[in-house]
């Protein structure tokens, strides 16, 4: 296979992409395309594997070996060119509470290197788009949790990347919070064509925001597909947790110990 | 040039906002100076315990306690990148484009802003105080320099530190494990000259007996720099660059 043919028409595109930790491999040669205008859900047990390979595709961390193409560019060659091509909101809330969100935003609009003359109407834009444009010039302490969510996207879209990492984005977000976080990260896609790669437990989540799936087991890519597939291929009546835990292992218990997990899993299916 | 001129005025202005916006801390890291002054600086003082020439003991320990306070908030500045790390900012810093001398150098200036403040409560005090500090603008533009390349260079280190054990309990034994040794073994409280002969090689290895060097002779009436000023502000120039190379390999581990 032409890498570099394909890179045209995908915004990720992983290939044999793995992650050693001494003796564990955390992602074990993972293939992966992400067409550019999707929203994309990877999916996967604790250890699976998802933050590490995040983390590469976002060049926080370099592959042990094999490559990705993110946004065209190698991520290991020119990780400063991906830099500038993507956005990432992290698991946690990170926005600065210190800070009103309209400061947060022109730290993001000067590291992200947007032209003074810019800046402003930028700024202004994405507090528009995120229904922020009231609280500009509150502390973000004083944000509920929604609206930090809602403040981060506006740092990420700043730029207007073409690819938006989200670790777990609505974690810990009530239900009214998480609808008005899908519906941004919809918005997104609509008006900017933004691809969305998100990684997630929640199976709501994966099937009412997400294209198309990944579901991760022990580092490697168990199943790719769209989300009523998955769930057809079971079988009829199968349900997104029936999916997830066919296909990642089986639910409780599998958090603990890597290796066990893995021992746990092999033996199961042996007696299965 | 430009870029990072911008990227590290951007980090370093946002600490700035936030020093503002909440001095407590500011004002709780004022006490200790206050203490090492007005108490022991007064009682050793009194006794003529450690000879000092004809400069009076608090004149001399003067600088040695602003270059202690610069050492001590710059040092504890690696607990907050710990923070950041755990909270996800960091991993947020290092997505963005900046480049990573930029964000590492922006926080070494915006750790100079606290020693800044550091300086003018000591200042504040020794006037109280009556001690007598020279106050030529040059000189007090030297004192200035000294603190903010002191600030930078410790609080580059406290990074270095944070990357290395990445969590804040083995960061709290470290620090504490470092900044004690680090101040007692250099020219703060007592010439290089009543030092044993080890402890002074120990002492000459230490940035801290530089820029307290440079101190003496910049804020003490008829105070010299042992070193010359050439010499204090090189070591201090190059021990920072070298930190600051260091931490820009390191910083990017933080989030591995």
């Amino acid at each position: 296979m032409n890498t570099s043919a394909g890179s045209d028409g995908f915004a990720v595109e992983a290939s044999g992409l793995t992650r050693r930790f001494g003796d564990l491999t955390a992602v074990d040669h993972i293939d992966l395309r992400v067409p550019y205008g999707e929203i994309f859900g990877l999916l996967g047990a604790n250890g699976a594997g998802k933050s590490t390979l995040i983390k590469m595709l976002t060049t926080l961390l370099p592959p042990t070996s094999g490559n990705a193409v993110v946004g065209g560019f190698d991520i290991v060659k020119s990780p400063s060119e991906v830099r500038g091509r993507i956005g990432y909101v992290p698991q946690l809330l990170s926005a600065d509470g210190a800070l009103t969100g309209r400061e947060n935003l022109l730290l993001s609009a000067k590291l992200y290197g947007l032209p003074r003359a810019q800046r402003s109407a930028r700024i202004g834009e994405a507090l528009d788009f995120m229904g922020l444009a009231d609280s500009a010039k509150k502390l973000v302490k004083t944000y509920s949790g929604g609206m930090v969510r809602r403040l981060e996207l506006a740092q990420a879209m700043l730029h207007r990347p073409a690819i938006l990492f989200l670790d777990e984005p609505t974690i810990g977000l009530d239900p009214m919070a998480r609808h008005s976080v899908w519906d941004r990260l919809r918005d997104l896609r609509r008006d900017y064509g933004m691809t969305v790669l998100i990684t997630t437990h929640d199976m709501e989540e994966a099937e009412a925001l997400c294209d198309e799936l990944a579901i991760l087991h022990a580092g490697r890519v168990a199943v790719v597909g769209k989300s009523a597939e998955l769930r057809t291929g079971l079988g009829a009546g199968a349900s997104m947790d029936d999916v997830f835990a066919h296909y990642a292992g089986g639910g409780i218990g599998d958090s603990g110990n890597f290796r066990d997990a893995v021992q746990t899993r092999r033996t199961a299916q042996r007696l299965g | 040039m430009n870029r990072f001129l911008r990227e590290s005025t951007a980090v370093a202005e946002v600490e700035l906002i936030k020093l503002v916006r909440d001095p407590t801390e500011i004002f709780s890291r004022a006490v200790q100076p206050v203490l090492w002054l007005v108490v022991f600086g007064q009682v050793l003082a009194h006794v003529h315990g450690i000879y000092t020439g004809e400069v009076g003991y608090l004149a001399f320990i003067t600088p040695g306690i602003l270059a202690q306070s610069v050492l001590f908030s710059a040092i504890f500045y690696g607990i907050a990148v710990i923070w950041e790390r755990d909270l996800g900012v960091v991993h947020k810093l290092l997505v963005s484009p900046a480049r990573r001398i930029s964000l590492v150098f922006g926080k070494a200036v915006s750790a100079g802003f606290r020693g800044l403040v550091q300086a003018a409560v000591i200042y504040l005090v020794a006037f109280v105080m009556h001690i007598t500090l020279r106050q030529e603008p040059q000189a007090i533009l030297g004192v200035l320099a000294g603190v903010l390349l002191g600030s930078g260079l410790f609080s580059t280190f406290s990074l270095i530190i944070a990357c290395i054990v990445k969590t804040r309990e083995r960061f709290m034994g470290i620090g504490q494990l470092l900044t004690m040794p680090m101040f007692f073994a250099s020219n703060a409280i007592y010439p290089l000259d009543l030092m044993p002969g080890w402890l002074r090689v120990v002492a000459q290895l230490n940035p801290l007996t530089y820029l307290v060097d440079a101190l003496r002779g910049l804020m003490i009436v008829g105070g010299e720099s042992v070193h010359g000023y050439a010499t204090d502000f090189a070591v201090l120039v190059a021990a920072f660059i070298v930190l600051l190379m260091v931490a820009v390999r390191l910083y990017p581990t933080l989030v591995e």
